[in-house]
This record gives structure tokens, sequence and C-alpha cells, in this order.
């Protein structure tokens, strides 16, 4: 159990180290989406009744900004040890595969939860955002990061050089989180794009986590919670079986 | 008494290449071991199999009694392994290296291991500085720190010395002598031939996957007519029309 710990407390402070890059520039870049969309579309109508644009558009993008840093910590990390050489320190330690792949996403959930936390509470100083179920929201927020911390595990077990974890980052991770309906909802979306995001595990997770903040939604939370909850443990179980075979880690 | 390492009819492929052919190899406990053998010889992945870095397609490896594949925990626990290449995690200082790989092995308060490592390997006043400011001997020590630092009773050294200064050579050998004294047994792949006719009590030859010669280094000195270890190996590759390089 201690190794479990403190390989969760090396990849904690592995992204606290480089907090400037990991934390402090995605909150920028949120807050560069927001100044933007909430400016040019300020003066159309509300999407729902009695919310903005800036407060519809505000859990969208704290959500995206969780998916994303929850997905790069798991992932950027695993593949700079592959391609620098030093996963072999965690390879050669007596760390069951559950600790592994636990140590790496809990460290992806925390990445992601602050980040959120960090865009949400900047946002907040600007917008008036409501929370009307704070539990869904925490719920959705912490399944959101286990997904992508354990998509971005998949991905660096896989990948063996940076440009194959660029196929993964401009692929699968950007498309999903931008045509999640961040930015919008499903309605105001043609049929065929409307279907397409019914497939997205990623809208399923901003539209529940939407639904803590604003009690509206495109879908139901319960529909939401269980796709979303499906999707983890599909991918949870399937990592955990390829990190039991040693699936290109241990050749 | 229970060997240290044990390995009977350990088999590796990769892909078209079979790199060990049912290598039968037993490590004494409290043993000095010298496993030899040309570049691509297997000595590596014979290292890789015993550490659980690669697994075996046949064979049964154990470390201290403990089996590589089924009870990996303890065999893992029972060994130090300092790699070949040059690795070093660039985000931590000397210290919190050595603080995260005794985590590792669930040890928490380590730090008069770790300082007793720094000082015997010459890096007590580098303890605070990043990994990416060290030279590549000081690196090479710290790995050897790292395979250090949760005490293991078998200890891995796989080519130690590549890169490594004459004088720093020499302290490095006196404190794995040390080690080894105090019990620690060790097994090094080196190709300084005289270090380990100098420092080992047995030597293991491997050539193309399969061992050739396992014995004591006094009677493969005796067998050859020169009494120096580099001759024994020429003439092992020699029988075979290999090209040897040691």
């Amino acid at each position: 159990m201690h190794g479990f710990r403190t390989l969760f407390f090396k990849e904690v402070l592995r992204f606290w180290k480089v907090s400037f890059q990991t934390v402090l520039a995605p909150l920028v870049s949120t807050l560069l989406y927001l100044l933007v969309f909430a400016q040019v579309m300020a003066d159309h109508a509300e999407i729902y009744p009695g919310v903005s644009y800036a407060a519809f558009l505000i859990p969208g993008l704290v959500m995206m900004s969780m998916l994303q840093n929850a997905f790069a910590n798991s992932s950027s990390s695993l593949v700079q040890s592959k391609v620098t050489g030093n996963i072999v320190f965690v390879l050669l330690a007596p760390l069951s595969p559950g600790e592994f792949y636990g140590a790496y996403v809990l460290a992806s959930m925390v990445r992601g939860v602050l980040v959120g936390l960090v865009v949400f509470l900047a946002a907040w100083a600007f917008v008036e955002i409501p929370v009307r179920e704070p539990l869904w929201a925490v719920v959705f927020g912490l399944l959101a990061t286990v997904l992508s911390g354990t998509l971005g595990v998949l991905a660096g077990i896989w990948a063996e050089k940076f440009d194959q974890m660029a196929v993964w980052q401009n692929f699968v991770i950007l498309p999903l989180t931008f045509l999640s309906g961040a930015f919008y909802t499903l309605h105001s979306l043609p049929s065929f794009w409307a279907g397409l995001s019914r497939f997205n595990p990623f809208f399923y997770a901003i539209d529940g986590f939407r639904y803590g903040f604003l009690g509206s939604g495109d879908v139901s939370p319960w529909q939401s919670l269980s796709i979303v909850g499906g999707t983890c443990f599909a991918l949870s179980w399937t990592t955990l079986a390829l990190l039991r075979k040693g699936w290109r880690l241990r050749t | 008494m229970v060997p240290a390492i044990e390995i009977r009819g350990a088999d590796k492929h990769y892909g078209s290449l079979h790199a060990l052919k049912a290598v039968d190899l037993t490590v004494d406990s409290g043993d000095f071991f010298a496993l030899l053998g040309p570049n691509g010889a297997g000595k590596t992945t014979l290292i890789n199999l015993l550490s659980g870095l690669s697994r075996p397609d046949g064979g049964i490896l154990k470390v201290m009694g403990h089996d590589v594949v089924r009870d990996y925990r303890q065999a893992r626990r029972s060994l130090g392994v300092v790699p070949q290449e040059l690795v070093f995690d660039p985000f931590f200082t000397v210290r919190e290296t050595l603080e995260i790989q005794s985590g590792y092995f669930g040890l928490r308060k380590n730090d008069e291991w770790i300082d007793d490592l720094l000082h015997n390997l010459q890096l007590s006043d580098k303890a605070e500085a990043n990994m990416r400011a060290l030279s590549g001997g000081m690196k090479r020590r710290v790995l050897i720190a790292q395979a250090l630092v949760h005490r293991p009773p078998v200890i891995v050294l796989d080519e130690p010395t590549a890169g490594v200064d004459v004088a720093l050579r020499q302290s490095l050998w006196k404190f794995i002598q040390r080690l080894n004294r105090e019990g620690h047994t060790i097994l090094l792949t080196t190709h300084y031939l005289e270090e380990a006719e100098t420092l080992c009590r047995r030597v293991a030859i491997l050539r193309q996957g399969q061992i050739v010669a396992d014995d004591t280094t006094e009677n493969l000195l005796q067998s050859s007519t020169s009494g120096k270890l580099e001759d024994v190996f020429v003439a092992l590759m020699q029988d075979e029309g290999e090209l040897a390089e040691p």
C-alpha cells in the first residue's frame, strides 16, 4: 500500500513542480475561450430560461479543461518515462497492476479537479453561475476525470514515441472534447451531428456536469451517469487486463 | 540454503530471434558472480527476466526462492538492479529520487540508509541537486544507490562501470565488495574481464543465448595456459567461430 501511495505522491509532485505549465496555462487558455465565446454569443437567445450563455458555457469549459488535463497527466508522465527509460524504476518495484493503475489515475484526478476548480473560481469572479444540484456536479466531475485519466494510462502504455501520443491528443481527445456540447446544446446541432454526439461519452460527462449547475440538460442525468459510469468500468477493466499482461511495458 | 538465484530452462524469443535457449544457472547466496558474454549473447535479457522487466516464454526463475512471475512482489523486494542505460527522472533531486524509490518498496523512514548510500557513493554534496545537473558518472552512482535503497539481498549490476573514471571505479568496487562481505549476493555483467577476474568467485559465460561455461574463477583460469580470463573467453568464442567482443 505504501508503494501505491508513493507512486501517487510522485505523480502529483511531478505535475506540481511544473504547475505554471500544468495548472496556470490551462486556466489562461480556458478563460480566453470564455472571454471570446461569451462576448460573441452574449446577444444570442438564452439557451435555458433565465440562464445567460456565459453561465451555460462555464460548466462546459470547466469540464473540458478537467477532461483534457486528467488525460494529459497520466499520458504525458507515462510516455515521457518510456521515452527516457525511467519507467524501469516503477517496473522494478513490487507494485501490482492495480496499484500502478490506481496511482496514475488518482493523480490524474487530482490534476483534473484542481484545474477545474481554479477555472471555475476564476470564472465565478466575472459571471454569476447557479449551482442547483451540486452532488451531480461532484459525481460527474470525479467520474469524468477517472474516464480521462484511464484513457491517458491506455494511451501512455500504447505510445512509444511522442508523435504517437500526439495522435491520441489530436485525433481522439481533441475531437471528443470539442464535439461534446461544451459550447452548445445538442438541440442546436443538425440531426446527423446530434446523433453522432450521442456516441461520445464526453458529451454525457459534460451534460451531467452542467445539470449539476443549471438543473437542466439535454438528457437525464441518470442516463448520463449510466453511460459515463459504464464507459469508466469498461476502460478500467481493459486497462487493468493489459497491465496484468504487461502489454507494451514488460516485453 | 536457498540459492540467491535459481534459473531452470529459461527461454525467451523476440520475434524470430531466440535470445535465451533453455538456460540453467544457479548463483549461491553470498556469492560474487560474473555473467559474461559478447554483445547480444543474452546477458541483459536474462537480467530482464529475473527483474520482471521481461516475461519468460518458458522455464522457472527464482530470486531467494521466490518465483519472479507467481511471487513477483517478494522476488522484486529481494532484488536490486542497476540498469545498463543511464536513465533518470528529470523532475526530481537526488534525495527525492532515492526517497521515492524507497517508498515503492514500502520503506517509510529510510533517511539513515539513504545518507549512508550518498556518503559511500560520494554524492552527499549533490543530495539536493536536480538529476539533470549531474554528470554521467554521478548519474551512474545514483542508479547504484537506487538499486540498493531497499537493501536487497541480491544485487544485479549490468555493466555498472561503463563510462566511469578509474578512481571512481575503484571506490565503487570497494563499496560493492563491502556489501558482498556483509552478505549481499552480487551478480555482475561487465566487458572489463579483469574486473570479473579480480572480484568474482564464480563466472558463467553466455554465447548466443546458451551457457557455455559455468565454473569457479580459479578453475577457469587454470584451464588456460596464460592464466587469464580474457584468453578463456576468447577461446570459448572462437570454438564456434564467433567474433569475440569482450
